[in-house]
């Protein structure tokens, strides 16, 4: 089986954020939310890099280990999905996790939060494959139709990869090799405790 | 003359736009090579070494989610997964085990000399409404914490997922609702009470002597003895600092970032679960542990015999005050 992961190469990235529109439109992501953003480093300096980060789909995931009522899981490709009708909103998943990933909807009182939204690799959540309440609750599941994530099929500069991580990482390392530099993988570490040697 | 002049001009001018032409391409055949984009880019590691969080700019309205990579998360699964589970276990488990033991040794504390039958007020109808008021927003908090913490372990395989969520969201609700009287019921017991709970040197004379809790002595004191002020103290700072820290969490992003809301419910999670303990205590003393002192807190009035064994010289003061006992109740 794959494991599935991300990759933004920085140095490709020219901030366009297709890939935070695309997200929004697929998987219909409710207003307020988003599961992807561009953060740009340096804004305007030398060496700026541009950054495309969601959920990053972590190896022994935090939100995973501190979340109260256990409503996540881990699919047999590496992604990192979680159970909308066991949610209580508590927030915990959101202080745990390096990538500020979850969201919450605001409902009700206060600051009270709704069912956590996250990327799920449009990998859908889970109901069955491409059901009605699977794409209501979490979006597109394009993974049981045999596609990427949409953020990274549209790319306009494949800047952004998303695939099972040994091959992603080798695309990434020819390219490295190739142009004689590259800013990393970023994320990585922190997710997957591992880096790619460039 | 001229001529030979205007031919070496010549030659010059030509030798050095050669030499000119050479170097440009010779530059410009280089450059390719000399200059890597990425030798002032930012590092990721640098970053995280510098502020342990990476933050930039965006483009979307929600400028928290400007923070690209903040790894501190990972200090905090493991305090809330591990240090916490110790923690919490060990003051709950631990208290629980000690008013036991304690319970067993000593049995409860009785009226030395019987019950006299006549009474005297210690706590108004007021100061009950509050004491009750945030004892049951208390139990209820403490209940609905312990459950965030405790519950995946213990609860969750019992319940099955469906249930343990019922059950944790409206615990959640009702732990987001309760703090608000809880909270007013601390700030009224720290205003209601605060003149009787100042330290004294009563106080030291208590402590000395086993405030009757080691040992049959029964030390004077006020309206309040050493081991009340303590609870009260326990109950105003711990009660305020949970709250504090409650409402920082209650309201994301209000107070602090993210980094500040890991502290904040560290801060909250401990102050908690000491705070659960020390109640244990407080719970036990005032109803199996000693007899008539429940009443105090019940009907409002405790036994002359009893208010003379615990707090002597508050019973003095009530007498004092009025001479003919306008407060003190004749038996039925």
């Amino acid at each position: 089986m794959a494991r599935m992961k991300f990759l933004c190469d920085a140095d490709r990235c020219i901030e366009c954020n297709a890939c935070v529109t695309a997200c929004k439109n697929e998987n219909e992501v409710p207003w307020g939310i988003n599961r992807r953003r561009v953060v740009t480093i340096n804004d305007g300096k030398p060496g700026e890099r541009s950054v495309s980060m969601a959920c990053m789909h972590c190896t022994d995931a935090p939100c995973a280990a501190v979340c109260p009522v256990n409503v996540f899981y881990t699919t047999a490709d590496g992604v990192v999905l979680h159970s909308k009708d066991l949610c209580i909103g508590c927030g915990y998943c959101f202080y745990a996790c390096p990538f500020g990933a979850p969201q919450y909807p605001k409902v009700g009182n206060f600051g009270s939060r709704g069912k956590m939204d996250k990327c799920t690799f449009c990998a859908g959540g889970p109901e069955a494959d491409g059901s009605k309440e699977e794409f209501e609750k979490y979006g597109a599941n394009r993974l049981a139709e045999g596609k990427l994530p949409l953020c990274a099929e549209m790319c306009s500069t494949k800047s952004l990869l998303a695939g099972d991580g040994e091959v992603i990482a080798q695309i990434y390392k020819e390219r490295v090799s190739k142009r004689g530099y590259g800013s990393g993988a970023w994320g990585w570490q922190t997710a997957y405790r591992e880096s790619i040697a460039t | 003359m001229a001529k030979l002049f205007t031919h070496i001009r010549l030659i010059a001018g030509a030798l050095a736009l050669a030499f000119l032409v050479a170097i440009a391409t010779s530059v410009s055949a280089q450059q390719p090579s000399m200059v890597n984009p990425t030798a002032d880019a930012v590092k990721e590691q640098q970053l995280l070494k510098e502020l342990n969080r990476i933050q930039g700019r965006g483009t979307i309205p929600d400028v928290r989610s400007y923070v690209l990579e903040q790894p501190a998360g990972r200090e905090w699964r493991h305090f809330h997964e591990v240090t916490l589970r110790w923690i919490g276990g060990i003051a709950v488990l631990g208290m629980l085990g000690l008013v036991v033991l304690f319970y067993l040794a000593r049995g409860m504390v009785k009226i030395e000399n019987g019950r006299s039958g006549r009474k005297i007020v210690r706590f108004n109808g007021f100061e009950r409404f509050v004491h009750w008021m945030t004892a049951a927003c208390f139990i209820i908090l403490a209940l609905s914490g312990l459950n965030i913490t405790f519950g995946k372990p213990l609860l969750l395989p019992l319940m099955g997922p469906e249930a343990f969520t019922t059950w944790s969201e409206l615990a959640k609700y009702a732990h987001n609702f309760l703090s608000f009287p809880f909270t007013i019921g601390v700030v009224l017991i720290f205003l209601m009470w605060v003149g009787g709970n100042i330290p004294n040197n009563v106080d030291a004379e208590w402590v000395k002597r086993g405030g009757g809790i080691i040992g049959n002595d029964h030390p004077p004191a006020y309206r309040f003895n050493a081991g009340q002020k303590m609870i009260y103290w326990i109950v105003v700072i711990g009660g305020g600092a949970s709250a504090v820290t409650g409402y920082l969490l209650l309201f994301p992003f209000y107070g602090t970032g993210i980094e500040g809301m890991q502290i904040a419910q560290v801060v909250h999670a401990v102050v908690s679960v000491l705070f659960i303990a020390a109640m244990l205590g407080h719970i036990y003393i005032g109803t199996i542990g000693m007899e008539g002192a429940f009443e105090a807190m019940g009907e409002g009035t405790v036994d002359i015999n009893w208010a003379k064994q615990h707090h002597r010289l508050w019973l003095e003061e009530e007498v004092s005050r009025s001479p003919k006992g306008a407060r003190a109740q004749p038996a039925e």
